[in-house]
């Protein structure tokens, strides 16, 4: 039962982040479809610093930089939606599907590129960060508590008060509702397009790396995150693009991610002898059923997803 | 006159289509030449000659012909799954399920030749139905209840390849992970093999599939530029309330497109499983990756039927090519890492195409009005 909320807490911090992340784009009236490739990029610069991190570093320490170049790696790879959705007004879903592909060759390709010439019998795409992970860990007798989560709840409670209290999260959000009025009180709509992009990079990074060390101590970089970046889009639609809803949405889609990992350790379910197959493709399917249901009352972004263009005023 | 023949010859869209795919071809493969300089300077650049040679690196015609033999199996996929995301693509849509559909069909034309001992155009038939269905769901979901056809397409794809995994369990060999012989258990399974280029590259693996491929893409054109349905689903592509106030049934429209457009990506599995080149590992964690390299040809086929066969066969080339690298020195995913900067790149054309047109009629413009400062100057004179 520990088992369960420990992982629950985990894979609801991932989706929320990457999810908030979505949700500071597309107000910002940019869809980014790259948070999975996003994820995977922040989950490399931060698998890396726990990798190269000298073994006596402080937990503290550890933690902060792990943190902090996983969101500053999120946020690199986000100029490349940036430059081109806003800048050059590409196809929205193309570029972030390029990203998506192009995290994952180039994430396998540059971690095979280190092992390599660590030893060349190693061709695996995998880094190992088993000890370095016990920085993140606090033991709570039988139950692991973890940095991360207490972390994520303070970007929520940080994301909701920007977009909601600050001038410049309700500028943003004006962006992607009507661009055009925005220009025209004197917003810079590509300004804030770019804001809305990098902090999609930052909270997506972190939420990679939040995602690998969940529940292993080592990563195959070839595997890439598994659709996660895309469950993170769905909750934030089932969430309505707003931050309380979407942590409750990443709850509910946590606990059913959760549950595959786990669900052997529960006599019922055991006793219920479903593939585990089952419990892998339950987060998807709920994600499906949840979508038709709620996707019909769309809160989206009323501009999102259209590149600005100042003539069209 | 000179000028005025160069002129039209930059505004033609075709010439800017392919001058723009191939700008994006020299540029992925720069980026992914400093790549490998960047991993190992000495190999870099044979490296990339060898991506890039493929099947050419065999120094005897006879071998050199037969690994062509095994590229041009691996592009039929590719072509299929690259027409249908080209296809939705037409009508506004974003298929990126074609990679779920494509898994779908494996497990179908699979199950059905090694479980039911099938003849193949049954199982071809049953990998396109299974391919449609999978596509009909994302439809369903798209026109009736407004879910993004991206989210529900990955959705859809790692669900298909759990299911898959779980099928074809059932028909793996004993102590592999990997799905039977087809060519053992059931050869009236197998596709014919295509006789004027299967001898001649001595591979068993060329079948109908390659010319079968061809014919969808010429067909599809066809529909595209020369039917009404094709029509219809240009103009909802466009704009889908325009279609709807000139009478046309844009949801039924929606539907029907993803309908074929995943019977291709479902046929395009059987073409690849179904000549017995590739065996279906049940141990898989990752979807095929035919489904979205078919979204790098598609672009770079400057999304043209015709034109997507030869991208196609481009990016299967350099995706067969990046094998041969040697696995001590570079990882063979560069090859990946270049298709998928291509398709990066792609997303830059429209704006290439605008500016080039641009550039093209303001100078048209300067050219005017110089002619018609000479003619006011010659009246003068």
């Amino acid at each position: 039962m520990t088992l369960l909320i420990q992982y629950t807490l985990l894979f609801a911090a991932v989706l929320m982040l990457v999810a908030l992340g979505g949700c500071f784009s597309e107000h910002s009236g940019v869809i980014n479809l790259g948070l999975e490739g996003v994820m995977v990029m922040g989950s490399l610069g931060g698998a890396l610093t726990m990798k190269y991190l000298p073994a006596g570093t402080p937990a503290v320490l550890m933690v902060l930089l792990v943190v902090l170049i996983s969101m500053a790696s999120g946020a690199l790879y986000t100029v490349l939606l940036g430059v081109a959705s806003i800048n050059f007004k590409a196809d929205q879903t193309l570029v972030g599907t390029a990203m998506n592909m192009l995290a994952a060759a180039a994430a396998t390709v540059l971690v095979k590129a280190i092992n390599l010439a660590e030893n060349p019998d190693n061709v695996s795409s995998a880094i190992q960060y088993g000890t370095a992970k016990k920085a993140f860990i606090i033991n709570i007798g039988n139950f692991q508590f973890n940095w991360f989560v207490p972390i994520a709840i303070v970007l929520l409670i940080a994301s909701y008060v920007i977009l909601y209290r600050t001038r410049f999260g309700l500028r943003l959000m004006a962006c992607g509702e009507h661009p055009q009025a925005a220009d025209s009180v004197g917003i810079s709509v590509f300004k804030m397009r770019w804001a809305g992009v990098l902090i999609s990079g930052m909270l997506g990074g972190l939420g990679g790396i939040v995602y690998i060390t969940a529940g292993v101590s080592e990563w195959k970089f070839e595997t890439g995150v598994a659709g996660f970046g895309f469950l993170a889009l769905a909750v934030m639609i089932f969430g309505q693009w707003k931050p309380q809803r979407i942590a409750l949405a990443a709850l509910l889609f946590g606990f059913f991610r959760a549950l595959s990992n786990v669900y052997s350790g529960f006599a019922m379910l055991a006793a219920l002898k479903l593939p585990g197959t089952i419990y892998n493709m339950m987060p998807y399917i709920i994600s499906l059923v949840v979508l038709a249901f709620t996707s019909q009352n769309s809160k989206a972004p009323k501009a999102e997803g259209i590149p600005y263009d100042k003539g069209s005023r | 006159m000179n000028n005025q023949g160069k002129k039209s010859f930059w505004s033609n869209s075709a010439v800017q289509s392919i001058t723009a795919s191939l700008l994006c071809i020299l540029l992925g493969l720069l980026i992914g030449y400093i790549v490998l300089l960047a991993i190992n300077p000495a190999g870099a650049t044979n490296a990339i000659v060898t991506i890039l040679k493929n099947y050419l690196t065999y120094p005897s015609p006879k071998a050199a012909l037969k690994y062509c033999g095994n590229t041009l199996v691996k592009t039929s996929p590719l072509l299929m799954c690259a027409l249908s995301i080209q296809f939705c693509y037409k009508a506004g849509l974003f298929n990126i399920g074609a990679a779920g559909q494509y898994t779908v069909g494996a497990g179908a034309c699979l199950y059905a030749a090694l479980a039911w001992k099938l003849p193949w155009f049954v199982c071809l038939l049953l990998a396109c139905v299974a391919g449609a269905v999978w596509a009909a769901a994302v439809g369903f979901l798209k026109a009736y209840r407004n879910v993004n056809e991206v989210i529900s397409g990955i959705m859809l794809n790692w669900i298909g390849l759990y299911l898959v995994n779980m099928l074809l369990t059932g028909v793996k060999e004993g102590t592999s992970p990997y799905t039977e012989q087809i060519s053992s258990i059931n050869p009236a399974g197998m596709l014919p093999v295509f006789t004027p280029l299967s001898g001649p590259m001595s591979n068993k693996y060329v079948t109908i599939a390659i010319p079968l491929a061809v014919i969808v893409a010429i067909a599809i054109w066809v529909v595209l530029n020369k039917t009404v349905f094709g029509y219809e689903i240009r103009a909802t592509g466009l704009n889908m309330n325009a279609a709807r106030y000139s009478g046309m049934k844009e949801k039924k429209n929606v539907v029907m497109t993803l309908i074929i457009g995943g019977a291709m990506a479902g046929a395009g599995a059987a073409f690849l499983y179904l000549s017995g080149f590739e065996q279906w590992s049940v141990t898989q964690s990752s979807v095929p990756g035919m489904g979205f390299n078919g979204i790098a040809a598609t672009f770079l086929g400057g999304l043209d039927p015709i034109g997507t066969i030869f991208s196609s066969y481009f990016i299967q080339h350099i995706t067969s090519g990046g094998a041969y690298l040697d696995k001590m020195i570079y990882p063979s995913q560069i090859a990946d890492l270049i298709t998928s900067i291509i398709i990066y790149l792609c997303g830059f054309v429209l704006f290439f195409k605008l500016f080039l047109n641009k550039r093209i009629s303001a100078r048209r413009q300067a050219q005017t009005q110089a002619n018609a400062n000479d003619t006011k100057g010659g009246g003068q004179a």
